[in-house]
């Protein structure tokens, strides 16, 4: 696997830059990852992106850099102590380092020559291949999907007098991946909701939820699907509500931020059973925190946000596929409970790019609200069932009256401040828990079934956890275990227990400062982990990182 | 059992409300229009106004304080079908739902929006509203209100609304008119309904409002925005009561690509074509 920076300051053309290579490499039939690492601005700064492509799955980032693409001076000083002996710092003729690694050529002036000084990036692209020893293919279909029409020859001309000016130096790797898609998380998780029959998505923008309400937006008219920026996220997500209520699949994003403004619909959602989809791609707080970073210091937050008690589902995305899949599943949950289901997502997971075998939403089956009423006696919208599932129908498709209340209500949904009803409607809510325990699908385990320690973490950890897992046996055959949650809320404890009581040695890997997941295990199950790998610094932890830490004994 | 018309409820209101007025010309006004009431929601947030929905018999959304505005339009934007009616109360409407009332403005949702206005906050017992009159003595406003208060018509005009109009529970006739023809305006419609609130407000009372209150005659042309603006400014010895301001605009189905093709989105399905092209696009 080769890990690859490319680096500069914002609006250099980074991005375009690795989107173009990752998607070469790709239609090569590699496996690839690219992390964004990015500061809250629009010009300036220091930026980059981390690429990593192989022959195998792509778990994690690593920052044991085989080459490093500057396109600024900064990038060579910030991340040259990453950068391997054998490696290379691709730049402009113009930067200033003396350091030995650096391969300058003069871009900007091919670029000006070949007559547009924007190509430097498609010059740098070309010389990337050549140096891991690429051959020059799909290069005019990959730039069309980024340039415009007018502007493709002059690129790929860029690209093959880019390629022209080096020489093999690493060695070559084998592709052979065939039917992959190369998405982002957030990308992932719009595609999950309109493949689940999404038809109205209400937000607000905030980083890095936009990412998703952009991707929605990118095919809604296409796939019949409204989309409408709300004027703030109590609007977004009562439009949600309301239109769930109205019979329209919908869904809202936001960030921590724009949840803590959701909280009071999420109970509305509860009490007055009205299924809802919300994602909270997450990010570092309190209150603005670190915009564009990442962390996953929600949990505690979301499983409890609201005041009053009502069932509910969180699920944590893992990975690209979990993005897709989970999404999907959560739009069948929520209208199969009549209940709010909240992905937690993050920035990390939500602005990386990794291949994916091609979606396939045909294996996930939504659940659709009743068309009619055949129950005995008067439709009632609450009317107390075993399940705690009442018959759902939407106002304006039968003869039948919809009423749905905030307000504590009887079986009708009108108003109520009765001890008895109160009591009943409050136990038939609750009761849609055990149906839903039912479902809870445990989580997922990577190493040997003989271990020492078993590593646990949630969401977007899964990949680093799962590499440092592989790096850890490498040493130490047999130590180590990692087990990572999708659905954190209700906790499926079946699996966890059983290992646990397997394990020496309990360690809890997450992106937030007080282990949230580690306390809420705890709260539920009465396990008590031995130690905590915690980093709440804004960047995700690698595979290698989680491995030094425990080498190193850097635990709490 | 289906509904077939309108039901009668037990209220929890104050003998003497106004809401009894606006409930019962609500009743009638649907009734005139043939509507029926599987095909009506009302919805409302939460204050004694906003117990409306819970006594009609149709369709009801009783959602949060201040936020029935936005699960209304979207619910609108759902099924195009369902007549959508907010009815709550000034605090829900121009207070804790004030940035929800400027932007349905801007929207233009096809739902029509009444509003219980007695410048008072009756189920909290008594404090003020954004509509209060200046002096106003509450257990709060200890000194008297000395906040300005919000002009709700004249906001709506500037903000572009296509429908204002100003009604008063004692006259009945002429509320249920002003009703009928916001429903069936094509747009979003204000109806902003002065009412007495007989339990806390002592000085918006029905004398306050009965001697300063004439409805506007056919002279007046509501075509007009700076004269409508102007008309809605007059709210002191006179009160005029009617349509002040009206113009057709494009309504948000009518904007919003999806929608303006007709189909009601709840009866749209996601194409497994067009799923597939999107999931190819990332390959």
């Amino acid at each position: 696997m080769y890990n690859l920076l490319i680096g500069g300051a914002a609006g250099q053309g980074i991005d375009t830059t690795a989107a173009v290579l990752e998607k070469l490499l790709q239609r090569s039939g590699y496996h690839v990852l690219t992390v964004r690492d990015f500061m809250s601005r629009v010009r300036g700064g220091h930026n980059f992106s981390l690429l990593r492509f192989g022959s195998e799955k792509v778990w994690s980032h690593s920052n044991r850099l085989d080459g490093i693409v500057a396109l600024d001076d900064e990038t060579v000083e910030l991340h040259k102590s990453e950068l391997k002996e054998s490696g290379f710092i691709l730049c402009d003729a113009k930067l200033a380092t003396q350091d030995a690694r650096a391969i300058k050529i003069d871009m900007d002036k091919m670029a000006k020559e070949l007559g547009n000084p924007r190509v430097s990036g498609s010059i740098a692209v070309g010389t990337l291949l050549r140096l891991f020893g690429e051959p020059l293919q799909n290069v005019r279909e990959v730039l069309a999907l980024f340039v415009k029409e007018q502007y493709i020859d002059i690129n790929v001309k860029a690209v093959e007098e880019g390629y022209a000016l080096s020489e093999p130096r690493h060695e070559h790797l084998q592709g052979g991946a065939t039917s992959q898609m190369l998405i982002s998380g957030s990308k992932a998780v719009a595609l999950g909701a309109v493949a689940a029959g999404l038809r109205v998505y209400s937000a607000y923008p905030m980083s890095p939820s936009t990412a998703v309400l952009e991707a929605v937006a990118d095919c809604a008219d296409e796939a019949g699907v409204v989309v409408e920026q709300a004027e703030d996220e109590i609007a977004a997500i009562n439009m949600a509500i309301g239109a769930s209520y109205a019979g329209a699949r919908a869904m809202t994003g936001t960030s921590g931020g724009g949840f803590s403004l959701m909280v009071e619909a999420l109970g509305l959602s509860g009490i007055a059973e009205i299924p809802l989809v919300v994602i909270d791609v997450q990010r570092p707080g309190p209150a603005t925190g670190l915009p564009t970073r990442t962390e996953q210091s929600d949990l505690k937050f979301v499983i409890s946000a609201s005041q009053g008690e009502f069932p509910r589902m969180v699920i944590a995305l893992r990975d690209h596929e979990d993005a897709f899949y989970q999404t999907m599943r959560a739009f069948d949950l929520a209208e199969k409970y009549q209940i709010p289901v909240i992905l937690l997502s993050d920035q990390y997971l939500g602005d990386a790019t990794a291949t994916v075998p091609r979606f396939d939403a045909s294996k996930i089956k939504v659940s659709q609200p009743a068309t009619s009423y055949d129950g005995e006696g008067e439709y009632l919208r609450y009317r107390y069932t075993e399940s705690g599932v009442s018959p759902r129908l939407v106002p304006g498709k039968t003869g039948h009256v919809v009423v749905i209340d905030s307000d504590e209500h009887d079986e009708s949904g009108h108003i109520t401040e009765s001890a008895e009803v109160r009591v009943k409607m409050a136990d038939k809510r609750m009761r849609k828990l055990e149906g839903l325990r039912a479902e809870l699908q445990e989580p997922e385990f990577a190493g040997p079934q003989q271990f020492e320690t078993l590593l646990v973490g949630f969401g977007s950890t899964k990949g680093p956890l799962f590499e440092a897992v592989e790096l850890l046996n490498e040493k130490q055959p047999g130590g180590f275990a990692a087990l990572c949650f999708g659905d954190v809320y209700p906790l499926p404890q079946k699996t966890l227990v059983e290992l646990a009581g397997k394990a020496k040695r309990l360690i809890n890997v997450e992106q937030n400062a007080t282990g949230q997941l580690a306390g809420l295990i705890r709260e539920e199950t009465g396990i008590v982990f031995d130690a905590s790998i915690l980093k709440y610094d804004g960047r995700q932890i690698s595979g290698e990182e989680i491995a030094d830490r425990i080498w190193k004994g850097e635990l709490k | 059992m289906s509904t077939n018309s309108f039901c009668t409820y037990e209220t929890a209101w104050c003998p003497g409300c106004g809401n009894f007025v606006i409930l019962d010309c609500l009743k009638e006004a649907l009734e005139q229009l043939g509507k029926d009431p599987s095909q009506v929601l009302v919805a409302a947030g939460i204050g004694q106004a906003a117990k409306t929905p819970q006594y009609i018999g149709a369709n009801a959304f009783c959602g949060l304080h201040g936020r029935s505005l936005p699960a209304a339009v979207a619910a609108k934007i759902a099924n195009e079908k369902l007549t959508v009616v907010v009815d709550t109360g000034d605090g829900d409407s121009y207070g804790e739902g004030g940035n929800h009332f400027l932007h349905n403005i801007r929207r233009n949702v096809d739902i029509t929006h009444f509003v219980h206005d007695n410048q008072i906050y009756g189920l909290t017992k008594g404090q003020a509203s954004p509509t209060s009159v200046l002096g106003l003595v509450t257990g709060v406003q200890t000194d008297g209100n000395f906040n300005e208060p919000l002009n709700p018509a004249l906001v709506a005009i500037a903000a572009g609304a296509g429908f204002v109009a100003r009604g008063f529970t004692g006259h009945k006739e002429q509320l249920i008119e002003l009703m009928k023809r916001a429903i069936n305006y094509n747009g979003y419609a204000l109806l902003d309904i002065l009412q007495p609130c007989v339990s806390f407000n002592k000085i918006n009372t029905f004398g306050w409002y009965n001697k300063r209150v004439y409805e506007l005659d056919a002279a007046y042309d509501a075509g007009d925005k700076l004269a409508a603006m102007q008309k809605s400014m007059e709210f002191g010895d006179t009160i005029p009561l009617g349509v002040l301001y009206e113009e057709p605009k494009k309504t948000f189905h009518q904007k919003n690509a999806v929608l303006k093709q007709g189909t009601p989105l709840l009866d749209r399905m996601t194409d497994p074509a067009v799923l597939d092209h999107l999931i190819e696009s990332y390959c």
